[in-house]
């Protein structure tokens, strides 16, 4: 197995990024390539919307909950998304958006961060990296 | 052989890994990072990241919350 890992980010919930965002950027900090496979719901925060626009996977609150969070995020100095993302994109993390979940939500290229994604495909290009790494996660 | 230094202190997970492994990237052979963070965990998975990375762990001085770590390249 290659030192690889590749994460498939079907949840768009805040906290879900932030896992998916932290282990990949971890990956990549001890010397590992990193794919992440954004596919329903994550593939929406790939969208022009913004990556933190999800609610909370738990105790949202109608977003209380989320804004509670937020505050206690910060109080902890944890870095926003659009940072990890940019770390992720710097350290030569690798981003894939699902082309199935682009035609059923109707998204168009333009809709989407371009400058995050590397490449548009299907559940092939997925297997191709997961069968090449040691950790494979699905948030 | 240069030196460069890292200031972390205030940052949380995974900051501290992510701007060591930035400077690693940017080290020459032989240079050394001198890596000053606050955050806990960061004190025993820097040099976890510094293994990984086939670096050279010097020195770890200082407590949990406030240590330094001395990697040569």
């Amino acid at each position: 197995m290659a030192d690889h890992t590749t994460i498939v980010v079907s949840s768009g919930d805040m906290d879900k990024l932030y896992s998916a965002l932290i282990i990949a950027n971890g990956s990549l900090s001890m010397g590992m390539a990193v794919s992440l496979y954004f596919t329903f719901w994550g593939l929406e925060r790939l969208t022009k919307k913004g990556l933190a626009k999800g609610p909370l996977s738990r105790m949202n609150l109608l977003g209380l909950g989320k804004a509670f969070m937020k505050w206690r995020m910060k109080k902890a100095n944890v870095a926003s998304l659009e940072r990890l993302m940019a770390d992720y994109r710097d350290l030569g993390g690798k981003v894939i958006a699902c082309e199935m979940t682009m035609e059923i939500m109707g998204l168009r290229r333009e809709d989407m961060r371009e400058d995050w994604i590397d490449e548009y495909g299907a559940v092939g290009t997925y297997v191709r990296d997961a069968r090449q790494s040691c950790i494979t996660l699905y948030v | 052989m240069g030196q460069i230094t890292i200031d972390v202190r205030g940052e949380t997970c995974p900051i501290p890994l992510i701007e060591f492994r930035k400077a690693v990237r940017q080290a020459q052979p032989g240079d050394v990072l001198v890596i000053t963070g606050t955050h806990p965990a960061s004190q025993k998975e820097i040099p976890m990241a510094a293994e990984a990375l086939e670096t050279k762990v010097v020195s770890v001085e200082g407590s949990p919350d406030n240590w330094t770590i001395r990697v040569q390249r």
